[in-house]
């Protein structure tokens, strides 16, 4: 039927056209090349794993990341004992013991990520008065998440003539409102990689984004490997479906 | 209830059972013998398919109440444990919310077909009502859900929302202080959205069953519009649309699966994985997609309503009904139908304008006085426009039912569904959205201006001479349109219709024109 036609369309145009309102005053963040996009999108498990490094040198200073747990990063492809060592390079806070006391030792697998603050209040003084997110889960809380990352660290740019910045504020091309409280967060050989990586802008900024991608979305693999099955299931079951049908209703007049 | 003759089973088992409680009588004769329509189309498959997907968010939604905690301080966290730590949690997560949109766009596709095929009109009409009452629940129901995994567009949302209600005259702040259960949108306000939640799901499923059980009183509408006349125009449920629903069903399902699988997120706002903080407020605050032609309707309302616009749209609403009900004894004359009209419609104008331009001064029009506020107004607009499918019945009295016999009819309904899907767009995009925009006037000037509202402030004495006139068309006026395309339909396109639309040849009966159909295929 025609209009069935018409309505369908309409309803893919709406759909699609409902998402894109939030890019503000900002351009679109250019589209990247990644090994997690598409129907069969895997991580890339080397990058994840320069992601981490990153976050552990870089992002850390500034921003929580307290939905992960160091047992997580077996998805990265680090073994028990490697986990167990990345761990111990962290202090957490325990007890109350059997004096009733607070104390100190080190992280294990079962920890989350010690947060850079001990609360809001203090993470803001810190900064300017501006709070950094955490970032569990900042790809999935962006329009657009992992370009709008990658175009974000590799966007800083020297403001363009007449726009006067405030104390504590850098230019950003892709930022809402372009005015943001984080300096550039990354520049070339400022990680030193151990891979032979190249140690650029981009590299980083690639890495990383691949790393907070996989926090905020841990079973996109599994997701993806279920969700072909599914469908091919479906498909076949369809298929059966429409001859048992068209069987028995070719027998009626 | 199966209190009629029964047939006697073959098993000792099931007879027993049956002749004590005829469930399997019951059974058989509303889903296997059930007469039915021979001539579906596979618009007829989403009853069904709705059916599955309430039972698919009932399931799915009693298991994730399992694992999630109704708190302000621990909701957001327990919604990221259950997707990264329950097992299989992800998947119920992405089945339930995903779930919602697809058990509204299989209602929507119901309802759509429930129009084009006048399914509505008599002996249907309660089943009918019971199906918008569905529909207003499950609203209700979606809406409360939004607010659980307390993200920023649900707070928001929520306040919007629920704000609303402050608008009714009187007794508004009460009922908006009993919905927060306090003087925010709070922890109170989500542990009550959270028992609402959980029940209101079997107060649909309770409605669903009597809409079934008026279906299964009237029996089936079908693509022709035409009563069963028999049993050569009808056929056993069971085998023959139970194997043709489950076949939609399987195909709606791979469309679900896709955004389940691939895309869950797709449907929803990235704001709402942000934890919800009273003290930031989202750039835009944008309801799930399938409130977006209400919530467009809400907002089309900016202008205040008052007497001179209450007293027009009175008398016009007077000829209006007048006009549908004409068969009264009591009916108006023409003269004073159309006078009424006329005076109705100048009133109205009248009243809007002065609205519109409260420097010209015309006494009991200062936005204060108006008995209903432009945020009432808005609300009355969005509650109005799906009453107005409850009364549908009514409204449409034309003797033929399907669309596929009225040309004219055909037209209108998919005009209407054209507009709603374009009040979706305006209500998905910011209110002050610039479509189109012309200046008139000097160039200069009009330049001026234009770097003007770049600044903080324009000032007026940058301009020699005439201020230039700026006409925009913006999303407030697109939504303004389609509103009242909206209205008009129902409140005059179909009276008009019913009245006018000549009375078509209809097939004699269902069987000759499935005939007629094949010999047409054969040739």
């Amino acid at each position: 039927m025609n209009f069935t036609r018409i309505l369908l369309s309409l309803f893919v145009i709406t759909i699609a056209s409902g998402q894109a309102y939030a890019a503000g005053d900002a351009p679109k963040a250019p589209k990247q090349k990644w090994s997690f996009s598409g129907p069969f999108g895997t991580y890339d498990k080397a990058s994840l794993q320069r992601g981490l490094q990153i976050y552990r040198e870089v992002c850390a200073s500034c921003h929580s990341m307290k939905r992960i747990y160091f047992r997580n990063f077996e998805a990265l492809g680090y073994n028990e004992s490697q986990i167990k060592n990345i761990a111990r390079e962290y202090t957490v806070i325990d007890g109350p013991d059997e004096e009733g006391e607070m104390f100190e030792r080190p992280a294990e697998p079962k920890d989350a990520f010690p947060s850079p603050f001990p609360n809001e209040n203090a993470a803001k003084y810190a900064n300017g008065g501006a709070l950094p997110p955490d970032l569990s889960l900042i790809t999935k809380a962006r329009v657009n998440g992992p370009n709008y990352l990658h175009a974000l660290l590799t966007g800083y740019k020297e403001p363009p003539h007449g726009e006067k910045l405030a104390d504590g504020q850098y230019w950003n091309k892709y930022y809402p409102g372009h005015k943001l409280a984080m300096a550039a967060p990354l520049s070339d050989e400022q990680v030193t990689y151990e891979d032979g990586t190249p140690e650029t802008l981009d590299q980083y900024s690639r890495d990383i984004t691949h790393f907070l991608t996989w926090a905020a979305d841990p079973h996109m693999e599994a997701r993806k490997k279920a969700g072909f099955r599914v469908i091919l299931f479906l498909l076949v079951f369809a298929g059966i479906m429409y001859t048992v049908k068209k069987k028995m209703w070719a027998q009626l007049h | 209830m199966g209190s009629g003759t029964r047939e006697e089973y073959d098993n000792p088992i099931v007879e027993w059972i049956d002749s004590r409680l005829p469930i399997f009588t019951v059974l058989n004769k509303e889903y296997g013998v059930f007469p039915t329509p021979k001539n579906f189309n596979y618009f007829w498959n989403f009853g069904a398919i709705a059916m599955f997907m309430l039972m698919t968010m009932i399931l799915t939604g009693i298991i994730l109440a399992m694992h999630y905690t109704g708190d302000t301080k621990l909701a957001f966290d327990s919604v990221e444990r259950i997707t990264r730590d329950v097992n299989g949690g992800w998947l119920l997560r992405n089945l339930h919310m995903n779930g919602a949109s697809f058990f509204f766009i299989a209602v929507y596709i119901h309802i759509f077909r429930g129009m084009y095929y006048g399914s509505y009109k008599r002996p249907r009409e309660l089943l009918w009502i019971l199906g918008v009452i569905i529909f207003l629940l499950m609203m209700a129901t979606a809406f409360i859900g939004y607010v659980l995994p307390w993200g920023q567009m649900s707070l928001w949302g929520a306040t919007v929302i629920t704000n609303l209600f402050s608008a009714i005259p009187f007794v508004g702040e009460y009922i908006v202080t009993l919905l927060w259960g306090g003087f925010a949108v709070d922890n109170p306000t989500l542990t009550r959205f959270f028992a609402l939640h959980y029940l209101l799901p079997f107060v649909i499923f309770a409605v669903v069953f009597l809409h079934i059980w008026a279906l299964h009183v009237t029996g089936s509408n079908n693509p022709l519009g035409i009563d069963t006349k028999g049993p050569q125009d009808t056929l056993p449920f069971n085998p023959y649309y139970t194997v043709k629903d489950l076949f939609g069903l399987v195909v709606f399902l791979i469309f679900y699966a896709i955004f389940v699988f691939y895309m869950p997120d797709a449907l929803g706002h990235p704001d709402n994985y942000i934890p919800a903080n009273p003290l930031v407020t989202p750039a835009h605050i944008v309801p799930e997609w399938y409130f977006l032609p209400f919530y467009a309707i809400l907002r089309a309302v900016t202008f205040n309503i008052n007497v001179y616009m209450i007293a027009g749209l009175a008398m016009l609403g007077m000829v209006m009904i007048d006009f549908v009900w004409r068969h009264s004894p009591k009916s108006m004359n023409k003269t004073q139908g159309i006078l009424l009209f006329v005076v109705g419609s100048a009133l109205t104008l009248f009243g809007f304008l002065g609205d519109m331009n409260q420097d010209w001064g015309i006494p009991m029009t200062a936005a204060e006085t108006a008995p209903i506020s432009a945020k009432l107004g808005g609300v009355l607009a969005m509650f109005g426009s799906i009453g107005l499918l409850v009364i549908l019945p009514w409204l449409d009295n034309h003797p033929v039912r399907s669309a596929r016999f009225r040309p004219f009819f055909r037209v209108a309904v998919i005009a209407f569904t054209v507009s709603v899907f374009i009040l979706g767009y305006a209500g998905s995009q910011a209110a002050d959205k610039v479509y189109l925009s012309t200046c008139l006037g000097d160039a200069q000037a009009c330049e001026a201006l234009a770097h003007g509202d770049h600044g903080a402030h324009s000032d007026d004495k940058k301009y020699h001479g005439a201020k230039p006139i700026v006409m925009k068309f913006d999303n407030t006026m697109l939504a303004q349109a389609f509103t009242g395309f909206y209205f008009l339909f129902f409140l005059i396109i179909l009276p008009l219709l019913s009245r006018f639309e000549p009375v078509q040849k209809l097939p004699a009966s269902i069987h000759e024109a499935v005939l007629e159909k094949k010999q047409k295929a054969g040739a």
